[in-house]
């Protein structure tokens, strides 16, 4: 991983790192500090003095069914967003693959959810599913469907689900077309000689080659859910109703900067950050693996 | 397998379930653009009509240069465009900038402490801003950052992923093409901007419509780090337009500033889209 040639400059390398370094000492590792120090700190009602509680912060929270609730809630939520999203972009990208014409097209559509600010999607989402004024939510109504994200939990559980599913496709459907791709022609080929029909060679040999890029996308989904989701939840649900759309990282914000208790929102962050590097960690893993199968 | 085996009758399928896929994409985009075209009334008329209205030019001239009326005056889109594209831009070039520099030093020089810094870099890649968000807006508040340009961008400018991604093509620059330049007598910095920077224009596009889409798409950051109206972008503006009952919500003023704001990353990832889909890629790595 080094060069053989480089240059000989003593002060020049860390000049041009300065600028980097300065942003990530002041707005990350010194915040990430400050969370670890604060999860084990207690704060007065005043704000006035802090003192060390140890791991008291984490005790009450693993203690709190809700914060637990929060937990399952949140792993549903991550769940049911990587499976949306994955199983579409999939099919989509498989019949992709098949065509002769249009490729393009569908591709350009396809990939325009992408664009979009999960906040953004959220509003468009939330407006069709409007019980007051969204077409979708009149339709459903037309068929006898009671549907009313603002006070069922889980119509708006489902409603932010598909919100962010529908972000993600556009992703996954990416991945997947170039999995697909990177499959040799000569073994389907070979496979239809046998006489195999599409579902058997789909099942037999496309989807087994293509599980590297299925696993590193289920871990990147739900980082996603996990992470990215904030925008959609606070536009559509603002983790309501009665927190039934309240995910960890929800959970967090809502603690910290509405409700303003330091101690355990910072816990939540510490907690937070593991389950990051244990995320990102498994992701690096699997890299290796889906550059050759 | 060739075009003929699957040609003719066998088409119908895949195109069947594509435009399925292209409608599930596309409607909620339509219904947006309807509504964006239709006086209020029309919106609340269920159910509402499928085809756009006779009032695009009042709604989107209202939403750019008045804005919303509910209980959260918005500033115009205008106003809100401009911030969006002053915090993504600002966050791409300097994302670009200060990664290109970075992994410049890291892969061409020899110092001590090179690696424990690319580690402090790549362990940044664990940290998002949703896992730090109260310390981190502590942090901004002591350096008196609230409600600036600079609070809402240079805690963003930092980026793991892009110094790593130019670090991997650095790395492939042949060793010749540094002798050459030593024995040419050219010093680092002019190799930097003669040699590397050139080579890096694919890289750079590649990164430029990723980071304009996440600088563009910002949501948490700017809505703690803002706390008046005139500096809110466009992302943020249009969630507190959005009443949350006691007052009526302006939907057509919503929906068509809901359209300004995601034409531009539209634009970019249709305009780029090469370049779109080898910096998705590339950057996974």
């Amino acid at each position: 991983m080094d060069r053989r040639v480089t240059f000989n400059n003593k002060l020049l390398p860390y000049l041009l790192l300065a600028p980097q370094l300065a942003v990530t000492l002041v707005f990350f590792f010194w915040p990430a500090g400050q969370a670890i120090q604060m999860s084990v700190m207690e704060q007065d009602a005043f704000g006035l003095s802090k003192t060390f509680v140890g791991l008291a912060n984490f005790k009450e929270l693993f203690a709190d069914a809700e914060y637990l609730k929060t937990f399952w809630r949140t792993l549903i939520f991550s769940g049911a967003v990587a499976f949306c999203a994955l199983v579409p972009a999939l099919l989509f990208a498989v019949m992709a693959e098949r065509i002769v014409r249009g490729a393009t097209f569908y591709r350009t559509v396809l990939v325009l959810p992408y664009a979009i600010a999960p906040a953004v999607a959220g509003v468009l989402w939330l407006f069709m599913f409007n019980p007051s004024v969204g077409i979708v939510a009149y339709w459903l109504k037309k068929m006898g469907i009671d549907w009313n994200p603002k006070l069922d939990g889980n119509d708006a559980m489902i409603l932010v689900v598909m919100a962010a599913a529908w972000k993600q496709i556009s992703y996954n459907f990416l991945f997947f077309l170039a999995g697909l791709q990177s499959i040799p022609k000569a073994l389907l080929e070979a496979a239809s000689i046998d006489g195999a029909g599409e579902w058997r060679k789909f099942r037999t040999i496309v989807f087994p080659l293509l599980s590297p890029t299925t696993f590193f996308l289920l871990v990147v989904n739900i980082v996603y859910a996990f992470f990215d989701t904030f925008g959609i939840i606070d536009a559509v649900t603002s983790g309501g109703p009665a927190k039934a759309t309240e995910v960890l990282v929800y959970k967090v914000y809502y603690d910290g900067v509405v409700a303003l208790n330091l101690g355990t929102s910072s816990a939540q962050s510490v907690i937070l950050m593991a389950i990051v590097i244990l995320l990102t960690a498994i992701q690096f893993r699997y890299v290796e693996k889906k550059v050759h199968y | 397998m060739n075009a003929q085996t699957l040609g003719g009758r066998t088409q119908w399928l895949p195109h069947a379930v594509l435009l399925i896929g292209v409608f599930i994409t596309a409607f909620p985009l339509y219904i947006t653009f309807v509504a964006s075209t239709l006086q209020p009334q029309d919106i609340a008329q269920l159910p509402m009509q499928m085809y756009p209205g006779s009032h695009f030019l009042d709604n989107y001239s209202t939403a750019f240069s008045k804005g919303s009326a509910g209980t959260y005056l918005s500033p115009p889109a205008m106003t809100l465009l401009l911030n969006s594209l002053i915090v993504a831009l600002v966050v791409t070039f300097g994302k670009i900038a200060v990664s290109l520099i970075s992994a410049y030093a890291v892969v061409f020089f020899r110092f001590p402490g090179r690696m424990i810094f690319f580690w402090m870099i790549f362990i940044t890649l664990m940290l998002p801003v949703e896992v730090r968000i109260l310390p981190t807006y502590q942090v901004v508040t002591d350096l008196k950052l609230i409600n600036s340009y600079a609070g809402l961008t240079l805690p963003l400018i930092a980026s793991a992923t892009a110094t790593l991604l130019f670090r991997q093509f650095f790395m492939t620059i042949p060793d010749e093409l540094v002798e050459a330049a030593k024995i040419d007598g050219a010093g680092p910095l002019r190799f930097f901007k003669d040699v590397v920077v050139p080579l890096s224009r694919t890289n750079i596009a590649a990164l430029f419509v990723i980071l304009f889409i996440y600088g563009w798409n910002q949501y948490l950051w700017p809505l703690l780090i803002t706390t008046s109206n005139s500096l809110d972008v466009i992302v943020v503006a249009i969630k507190k337009m959005i009443g949350t009952g006691a007052e009526p919500t302006d939907w057509h003023i919503v929906m068509s500033t809901t359209i300004l704001a995601l034409i531009p990353p539209v634009l970019v990832i249709i305009a780029m889209q090469k370049s779109f889909v080898k910096g998705l890629t590339d950057t996974e790595k």
